[in-house]
């Protein structure tokens, strides 16, 4: 039986466990990549110093990249666990992108991570070099292929259901993978990588600055990190996946509530900087615009119109209308009547079937439904406006931030003079978790603003749950809490314990706590 | 090239097969080499030989298993979706044991506090061991059949409970696989360590190869005597759409031998497993130690393929509706989808061989307590 109940703890499980797991999938896609540009520094000059900064970096990205295995463990079967009727629904579009994902990226990743980490002495420099640029690879193809998947799930294209199999089938690879939604995601998303790692970089040298020790390998490390970081960050921002919301309905409707757009306004639409959206009034107060803004960011144009949430509940609810009748067919066809004349009106009715899934919130049957029930399933496809708006400009003021940082950093290193300017290096170290909290919240707005879709327009996230009770899934949930919070401590203390002692974890003799007079003795540990 | 839908549900077959193998192969002994770790190895550096032979590869063997799910996920959608949320706990049990690898492969050496060290060696004999017993006691379960069903819009649902899992021939299946992945993973430290731990692994797997042959041969004659197969009694075509509400099944005794009698060639699954597990013991007692790893993969082999063999065409028997169990004719994906994964699966799965066997042959060495000394910064 699905509740309410049920279906509330599989989101919320659902992102825990995902949310989770983003914590340490964009240090290791950008990390890797500036491994691999560090000991390319090696191989091409031969200092040494460019070979232990790639080991350092390296040794907190294998800590960082433990969790991220561990956490990806539980994404690649909880769709089948706790989404399966979604699995079924969707699993031979989705599951395609999911099983190459594998194949591509993840074998190519974790096969030569390994080699990464205890290749040094076996392999020579150039061999060394070729596993590291691989495992960089394999981790970014694995994030091209994941948006492939999310990016159908937001705008499904290349798909057609069946009625004789009762899902959704693939019409077209092609169309799947090219969909313009995916490429900007994925676009969109490395670089998010890429500009946390940078980050992660840019505040750890910082800090060493800040402590006097180890100066020429934290300022080259530091140089990298903003150099790295102020392209990552201009491409987050230049890329930013904007220019996807205008492709199809899902993606309208989360534009209109992140803009908290009530009313469609005459083109070009102006961008809402801030204010205080109201769901019930469906207004906005204390709102400060910025004319024509958002038409050019949505739609790249000042003639076209940025649709308003009033009047996209209105077609929703037409299309609601449509669905019920598409069910209905369903249910002819299914029970076997199954002549040219049924199949042609169910075509004609199948795009808005998704539609009417909407309604089994309501009413099992949902042919019967109420037009009270209509309406407050039309009212269900728009996501809370408040969250999203609110999350998306976090996003973006994290987002600038970073590129002014990146800015002032990149300037004063070409001058060289960074390092004798504390108040940039504090700046630089106190921004240390505002990539993350940019990440989550992008991720945020991209998945609580796909509801209630589970895949847009075709599976509502209320149909897509497994049959399970509400107590399986809240144990599962409380140990996934459990085991979540005691992997997290222990993470960050080795994290921390590993970035206080710096290159001297290397045991190279050349670094700050292996030099003569060195006093700390509680530093003075194997790594 | 275009295969016809048929071919291609035939060929997704194998393939879910072929990942299966590679999986147990792979990243079997990592899980029995783990379970078997406080039996091989006593003191801290013993330990770190057997975790070391394993650490350039554990993660790429695992992907092994994570490709299997993505691969299950889309070429038998429905199979993902019915068994995954059906064994509920099962899953959830292998996904917690799971948790416990990386990390403790990672952060075991990060210390050097033996408490430390300890606690991880543990975490590493339940992420070896539990993930190894529960995937026998499911592959039980799927020959005795799960009480699943379908409703009218195809969503299934389970109607057991956890314990009900826990019964004595799932169980008996659960300590053959734990068997056969911790003689595989003890053929396999006895190939790659030197002295006391290289002599207790020969140890081991003699005695792993002896229990081997036993409990799969009594799973096999339990098997024949007293456990209901299934069988298809009307099939509609198996090149149509796949649907698994369109047949007719029922539950049938002796029905997981029929394909045995009907193709005597497949008996070489049963005997690839006995062959094998008496050639690993007794390669291992002369010390051909090569030899000795590649019986235990041959057992572990005609062990997987016996299962597969035995209920050929039904992948996941419903024991509450016979007629709504899983087939290879009727959970596969779309033929649309088959065909690209069969491309995917061409090109890639042989780059993915030869890219691992270079990597297995840069790191090849054999590994002694000596070498954990010499290194003492820069391994696991």
């Amino acid at each position: 039986m699905i509740t309410e109940e049920v279906v509330d703890l599989s989101r919320l499980q659902f992102a825990l466990t995902a949310m989770y797991h983003f914590l340490f999938v964009p240090l290791t896609i950008g990390l890797a990549f500036m491994l691999a540009i560090m000991e390319s520094v090696y191989v091409m000059t031969g200092k040494q110093i460019y070979k232990d900064m790639t080991k350092f970096w390296g040794k907190l990205f294998g800590i960082n990249f433990a969790l991220g295995v561990t956490t990806g463990l539980t994404m690649e079967f909880q769709f089948g666990t706790n989404w399966s009727y979604y699995s079924h629904y969707v699993g031979d579009v989705f599951g395609a992108a999911l099983a190459i994902e594998g194949l591509m990226a993840f074998f190519l990743e974790s096969t030569f991570v390994g080699l990464f980490f205890f290749g040094w002495d076996r392999l020579s420099k150039v061999k060394h070099l070729m596993v590291t640029w691989l495992v960089a690879l394999g981790s970014n193809f694995s994030a091209l292929w994941i948006l492939v998947a999310n990016g159908w799930m937001q705008h499904p294209v290349g798909a057609e259901f069946n009625y004789e199999t009762m899902r959704m089938e693939m019409t077209s690879f092609v169309d799947l993978v090219m969909n313009p939604v995916a490429q900007v995601k994925f676009v969109h998303t490395v670089s998010a990588g890429y500009v946390t790692a940078a980050i992660f970089v840019l505040s750890i040298s910082a800090y060493f600055m800040l402590r006097g020790r180890d100066l020429a390998f934290a300022r080259r490390s530091f140089a990298i990190a903003s150099a790295f970081g102020l392209a990552a960050s201009l491409s987050v921002i230049l890329l930013g996946d904007e220019s996807g919301y205008e492709l199809g309905d899902v993606q309208k409707t989360k534009l209109a509530a992140i803009e908290a757009e009530w009313d469609t306004h005459p083109a070009p639409a102006s961008f809402t900087l801030l204010g205080i959206p109201n769901s019930e009034t469906m207004t906005t107060d204390y709102a400060i615009k910025i004319p024509y803004a958002l038409g050019l960011i949505a739609t790249r144009s000042t003639t076209e119109e940025v649709k308003g949430i009033k009047d996209l509940i209105e077609e929703h609810e037409i299309r609601i209308r449509n669905g019920m009748k598409a069910y209905e067919l369903l249910q002819t066809l299914r029970s076997g009547q199954t002549d040219e004349f049924t199949r042609a009106e169910f075509d004609r009715y199948k795009q808005d079937l998704g539609y009417g899934l909407l309604l089994k919130r309501y009413t099992e049957k949902v042919i019967d439904a109420t037009d009270a029930q209509i309406q407050q399933a039309a009212r269900d496809t728009i996501p809370p406006v408040g969250p999203l708006f609110w999350a998306f400009r976090i996003m973006v003021a994290a987002g600038f931030w970073m590129l002014l940082l990146f800015a002032v950093c990149f300037y004063y290193t070409a001058k060289r003079t960074a390092w004798h300017k504390p108040w940039l290096l504090k700046a630089a170290l106190f921004t240390l978790p505002v990539p993350w909290i940019a990440s989550e919240a992008g991720w945020f707005v991209a998945e609580f603003g796909r509801q209630p879709w589970a895949v847009g327009e075709i599976l509502p996230t209320f149909t897509a749950v497994s049959v399970l009770t509400a107590n399986q899934i809240l144990s599962s949930l409380i140990l996934f809490l459990v085991f979540y919070t005691v992997l997290a401590i222990i993470e960050i203390y080795l994290m921390q314990r590993f970035i206080r002692i710096g290159p001297s974890s290397l045991h190279t003799g050349r670094y700050h706590f292996e030099q003569a007079g060195s006093t700390s003795s509680s530093t003075r540990v194997r790594a | 090239m275009i295969f016809d839908y048929e071919t291609l549900k035939l060929a997704w077959w194998i393939l879910i097969g072929v990942l299966l193998i590679g999986f147990a192969i792979t990243d079997g002994f990592d899980m029995g080499a783990c379970a078997l770790l406080p039996l091989v190895a006593k003191t801290d550096d013993e330990r770190r030989v057997v975790i070391n032979t394993m650490a350039p590869h554990w993660d790429g063997n695992q992907v092994w298993f994570i490709t299997a799910g993505g691969a299950l996920f889309a070429a038998w959608p429905l199979v993902y979706a019915a068994a995954f949320s059906g064994l509920y706990w099962a899953m959830m049990l292998v996904l917690f044991a799971l948790f416990l690898r990386p990390v403790g492969f990672d952060y075991r050496s990060k210390m050097d506090d033996p408490r430390w060290r300890n606690a991880w060696d543990w975490a590493l004999v339940v992420g070896g061991a539990v993930p190894a017993l529960v995937f026998g006691i499911a592959f039980g379960n799927l020959l005795l059949g799960v009480p699943f069903q379908y409703d009218e819009l195809l969503r299934p649902s389970y109607h057991g409970s956890f314990f009900s899992l826990l019964n004595p021939f799932a169980l008996l299946c659960g300590i053959i696989s734990l068997t056969m992945l911790a003689l595989h993973g003890a053929t396999w430290i006895q190939m790659r360590t030197q002295d006391k731990v290289e002599e207790r692994a020969r140890y081991l797997a003699k005695r792993l190869a002896v229990l081997l042959v036993a409990t799969f041969a009594i799973a096999g004659i339990w098997l024949a005597w007293s456990i209901e197969g299934y069988m298809i009694i009307s099939l509609p075509e198996t090149g149509g759409s796949a649907n698994p509400l369109l047949k007719e099944a029922i539950k049938a005794s002796g029905a997981w031998l029929h394909n045995y009698a009907v193709q005597p060639a497949t008996l070489i699954a049963p005997i690839m497993a006995f062959v094998g597990a008496i050639a690993a013991g007794i390669f291992s007692h002369v010390r051909y130690t090569g030899l000795g790893f590649i019986s235990s993969a041959t057992a572990v082999t005609g062990v997987i393929l016996t299962a597969g063999f035995s209920m050929f065409p039904f992948v996941m028997p419903s024991s509450l509706v016979p007629s709504h169990s899983l087939t290879l004719w009727d959970a596969a994906s779309s033929a649309g989808t088959l065909m690209v994964m069969t491309w995917a699966a061409i090109i890639f799965v042989p780059i993915i061989l030869g890219y691992t066997f270079w990597c297995y042959r840069a790191m090849w060495q054999k590994i002694g307590v000596r070498f954990i000394k010499e290194n003492p910064h820069s391994l696991y």
